[in-house]
């Protein structure tokens, strides 16, 4: 298991193109959000945390064909599931390396983009803390996504309809976390409720996410 | 001994259905036209609502029959998953379009409703973000079964989106709820606590929902019937090929 860790790591780092993109994209809407809505620091303190949240969902969703995609391809997919490991470990795996090389880049650059976007400083400790907790739920759901379209030509759009609406309770309590870490309200309830949601996900999906491959092999 | 599992069988389904549409269709028609009749006419204005308040005839139904539809595809995926009867994933297939109709039906009529009534045709409530969330899971729904090839293997993806999108579409419910206090009032109708509403409107919203219901099971028939008969038609074309 550790060694498809690794290779998957390996593979997503010198492949080029998809690592580094889902981080410059968070970099470019964060720079383009108060040329939109102009340089008023209380509007922006205001919304950066929604913002934030919002950046790194569609950055994460930005490199989530890639997950199975060129395994698909080249069939090692096949051999993947045919492995003595079991897929549900396998999709787990993979979950986690597009965390790794997604999440886990959104989350140390999060507080840069917050000085940006006039995040009021309580925040920023809440902001890491949200995204760390909440990213690896956004890469077990998204794995369920790629998988279920992993057989589809033009899967890309597809994927979207289908995993966004996934991802709302997450960014509810996720941003909810920030902007109340923010306003110095009580965080205990969107504290636990995000990673109530993040523990579920990650306990339950790979099962669902195996289950729709094997579909999909068949 | 008949059991309830016969009507799995595609052509026990077809006979059944054959006098059973006209009917239920029939029926439909009649009683929804005698509840919206009965609610758009011969129900007094409310005395600070006015006239806006019979619009609850159409809101109310059609609310109830979105998520009901969900519900309905939740069994019928739950159904194929289990026991691996088709004419259950085209009863799936055939309820996604009706459900997502009834939500926008729904979302409609609630806008025309809180203009006069709110000052405003949308807010982020928690019930109409719900509602909103529940259209966008019907529409990834449906765009799936649209995307793939494969009858089997669409049925089997579309039921397993339908059990994960279960589970999100309630905690997006409680997260909606969580996140904002809402415009919208509680629910008209309860089982548990007592009167909220007359009897001079619930008289014709009772008839107006039994009509809802009576439409989508009658669409759903329809819709599962035309999904069989493409089958049969598509089995009919690889058998000639094959000759």
């Amino acid at each position: 298991m550790i060694a498809l860790l690794i290779r998957d790591l390996r593979l997503a780092i010198r492949a080029g193109g998809g690592f580094g993109l889902g981080l410059a994209f968070f970099l470019i809407l964060a720079v383009l959000v108060p040329l939109g809505v102009g340089p008023e620091p209380a509007v922006l303190a205001a919304i950066a945390p929604g913002v934030l949240w919002v950046g790194a969902l569609l950055a994460c969703l930005l490199s989530l064909d890639r997950i199975f995609a060129l395994d698909w391809e080249d069939g090692s997919l096949d051999l993947l599931a045919t492995a003595p490991i079991p897929l549900e470990g396998v999709v787990t795996i993979k979950a986690m390396a597009h965390w790794i090389t997604t999440g886990l880049p959104l989350v140390l650059a999060a507080p840069v983009l917050g000085v940006l976007l006039n995040l009021p400083p309580e925040a920023f400790g809440w902001l890491v803390i949200s995204l760390l907790l909440g990213t690896p739920a956004l890469s077990v759901i998204g794995t369920f996504g790629a998988a279920l379209t992993v057989g589809l030509k033009r899967g890309g759009l597809l994927l979207s309809l289908l995993v966004l609406p996934l991802y709302i309770p997450t960014l509810v309590f996720g941003a909810e976390l920030v902007s109340r870490g923010a306003a110095g309200l009580p965080i205990q309830t969107a504290l636990a409720l995000l990673a109530g949601i993040t523990a579920g996900s990650v306990a339950i999906l790979p099962f669902a996410s195996a289950a729709v491959i094997r579909i999909n092999l068949r | 001994m008949s059991s309830f599992w016969e009507y799995a069988n595609p052509r026990k389904f077809m006979q059944t259905t054959d006098w059973l549409l006209p009917v239920v269709a029939w029926s439909a028609v009649v009683v929804t036209a005698t509840g919206l009749i009965w609610g758009f006419f011969f129900t007094p204005d409310d005395f600070r609502q006015g006239s806006t308040v019979k619009i609850i005839f159409l809101h109310v139904p059609s609310a109830l029959m979105a998520i009901n539809a969900w519900i309905m595809m939740l069994v019928a995926s739950l159904v194929w998953v289990v026991r691996r009867h088709h004419v259950s994933a085209l009863a799936a297939k055939a309820a996604a379009p009706v459900g997502l109709i009834m939500t926008m039906i729904a979302l409609f009529t609630g806008a025309v409703w809180g203009q006069p009534m709110w000052g405003t045709w949308w807010a982020w409530d928690p019930r109409l973000t719900s509602f909103l969330i529940l259209f966008l899971l019907y529409l990834g729904y449906i765009a799936l079964w649209a995307a793939i090839e494969d009858p089997d293997t669409g049925a089997d993806l579309t039921a397993v989106l339908c059990l994960v999108g279960t589970v999100f579409a309630l905690l997006s419910r409680y997260a909606a709820f969580f996140w904002s206090q809402g415009l919208h009032q509680g629910a008209s109708l309860s089982l548990q606590s007592g009167t909220r509403v007359d009897w001079a409107y619930k008289a014709p919203l009772y008839v107006s929902m039994a009509g809802f219901a009576l439409i989508f099971v009658a669409l759903v028939l329809a819709g599962t019937r035309t999904e069989i008969r493409n089958r049969r038609m598509k089995a009919l074309v690889a058998r000639e090929r094959m000759a």
